[in-house]
């Protein structure tokens, strides 16, 4: 029993028996989650298979053909437009937001838990609490009927124009609570006495501003900015669960469920996959790039 | 000469202006919901949603939703899924972080871009040909499909670990050696315990998105002895369709356990948040 105690090994038996016995399971998680998909993925682009039958044939770009010469398949991105812009909304609000909340305020705790809890949330709860805002008498037509504004409500989920924009709101409202604490974070980072140092140059909140926190929370909101992207491209939660992806409001991965699990068409959901891992990744080096040029 | 001072009060109110319209349209919503659980259907149907409800002890929509929807099944699932994953990914997490910040090694470079690169792909778009995975695997309609698919991309964790790890000093290893302990010993009895800001976070971190996931339980898990909190209440839109005031009790009924561990917890969530990001 004394010999069989890794204790009593020399370090460099040790070593590589810790080694190995610690990387093996994480290595193989990373690859049968991370890596294994991605090639089995270009696999199926290639061919014809329903995800269930025993056979299938390669049918070379047929897929990729298809998804590029149908318009039909590009309308996901147009919805995805829609959340990316929202993006900017959410991250302007979250910046401004962290920002007052980083100085002297009354009800400082109050609000910034106020305005963190929403990302907390169930996304299913979520999903339904925006179903009951947006619907004909629900919340949203209620308030606006009690400020004088009921001239202007809408079928708000059920008109094609305004669907992704309500889709959106509802979006902004989940996560803009993360982008601000992260905020919030990189901002009380920055030591106090710059503050000190400003206040005594006579500097205002709005020179702190574009002086001091901007150029110090750059690395944290380009981050924000790839995290954003990817984010507007694989949308699914809150439009999959609160209209399937009806009027107008099918995002790529919808799509790509639909295709895949409702329509047997693996392939060509396989293909649409590859189409816009590429995008992702894409995306994500330009943004690393550029922000390496900077540094 | 008086500008400056009437300058600075309008800011001021436009600032606490801006907060309160903030935390209106935060809590709205919510609390909307909250007064249509408690009203009656008849009540429901006739008053206005911002209209607060007549008897704020009329939980009948709670036990209804709570039975009906199953909940304790979703609970029980979610609870045991929530458990196993956060300790296998706080061990596998916090073992490759050990390996990869305390030893050279051949192949190390490989390992640390072979995470990173992982990260460029989003778990979504591959979703298809890893639903073929868990399915060869036998795995599908089990607890273990969510269960391997929270450990497996799960490289938050290893992130967090890392950059603890880090800052712990290599001399506490190195005396520890001294001392003869073995470097399972110095991972188990000096860094794990040193870990444990960075384990509050990977705790807090998974614990919320396990919470809140759909997508993995709804595809991997449709059986219904298998359904978690976010597919029983996905499941409400069928038979409750109409019946807003039980599908409102629904959503507070999985709303509530997170209203209470932030309320408890905050401090935590907001570092676990703000470190869980910096990468």
């Amino acid at each position: 029993m004394k010999y069989l105690k890794i204790s009593n090994w020399g370090y460099s038996a040790q070593r590589i028996f810790i080694i190995c016995a610690f990387s093996i399971i994480p290595l193989a998680l990373l690859f049968t989650f991370a890596y294994l998909p991605v090639i089995n993925m270009f696999q199926y682009s290639f061919t014809d298979w329903n995800g269930y039958s025993k056979r299938f044939d390669y049918v070379g770009f047929e897929n990729y053909t298809r998804i590029f010469s149908d318009p039909e398949y590009f309308k996901v991105f147009i919805v995805s437009l829609y959340y990316f812009v929202a993006t900017f909304v959410q991250m302007g609000l979250a910046l401004y937001f962290a920002t007052i909340l980083s100085f002297k305020i009354r009800g400082k705790n109050f609000f910034k838990g106020i305005l963190f809890f929403p990302y907390l949330l169930n996304g299913v709860a979520i999903g339904f609490i925006f179903l009951f805002f947006f619907k004909p008498d629900g919340t949203l037509d209620t308030l606006m009927q009690a400020v004088g504004l009921g001239q202007y409500t809408q079928l708000w989920l059920g008109n094609p124009n305004i669907i992704n924009v309500s889709l959106a709101g509802a979006s902004v409202w989940r996560y803009m609570g993360f982008n601000f604490i992260i905020f919030l974070g990189a901002i009380s980072s920055i030591q106090k006495d710059v503050y000190e140092a400003s206040d005594i140059d006579g500097a205002n909140r709005w020179q702190q501003f574009r002086h001091i926190i901007l150029p110090s929370i750059t690395r944290i909101l380009q981050l924000n900015l790839i995290l954003a992207i990817s984010g507007a491209i694989s949308a699914f939660d809150i439009p999959y669960i609160m209209t399937d992806g009806s009027n107008g409001s099918e995002t790529f991965v919808i799509q790509t469920v639909h295709l895949a699990f409702k329509y047997g068409k693996l392939g060509l959901a396989s293909a649409m996959a590859v189409v816009l891992l590429f995008i992702v990744i894409l995306v994500t080096l330009v943004q690393r790039v550029t922000m390496k040029g900077e540094e | 000469m008086n500008v400056q001072p009437f300058k600075y009060t309008l800011a001021s109110i436009f600032k606490y202006a801006s907060l309160i319209l903030a935390a209106f349209i935060a809590l709205v919503p919510i609390v909307v919901v909250l007064f249509a659980s408690l009203k009656t259907n008849a009540e429901y149907a006739t008053s206005s949603p911002l209209a607060p409800p007549a008897n704020w002890l009329n939980f009948a929509n709670y036990t209804k939703a709570f039975v009906d929807g199953n909940m304790l099944v979703g609970f029980k699932n979610t609870i045991i899924i929530l458990i196993i994953s956060i300790v296998g990914a706080t061990l596998t997490g916090s073992m490759i972080a050990y390996v990869l910040d305390r030893f050279k090694f051949k192949g190390k470079k490989i390992m640390v871009a072979a995470f990173l690169l992982a990260t460029l792909i989003p778990s979504v778009t591959t979703q298809v040909a890893t639903f073929q995975i868990i399915n060869a695997l036998d795995l599908f309609n089990t607890r273990w499909a969510a269960i391997v698919m929270y450990l497996g991309t799960d490289i938050i964790a290893v992130y967090i670990f890392l950059q603890f790890l880090g800052s712990i000093s290599n001399a506490l290893d190195e005396s520890a050696m001294l001392d003869g302990a073995s470097y399972f010993t110095i991972y188990w009895r000096i860094i794990l315990p040193l870990l444990k800001p960075a384990i509050v976070t990977v705790i807090i971190v998974k614990g919320v998105n396990i919470y809140n996931d759909f997508y993995t339980p709804f595809l991997y898990m449709p059986k219904t002895d298998l359904q978690v909190i976010s597919t029983a209440l996905f499941k409400f839109k069928g038979p409750f369709g109409s019946q807003w005031e039980v599908i409102s009790a629904g959503i507070m009924i999985a709303i509530i356990p997170t209203m209470i561990i932030f309320l408890l917890l905050q401090k935590y969530i907001y570092n676990g948040f703000a470190q869980g990001s910096v990468k």
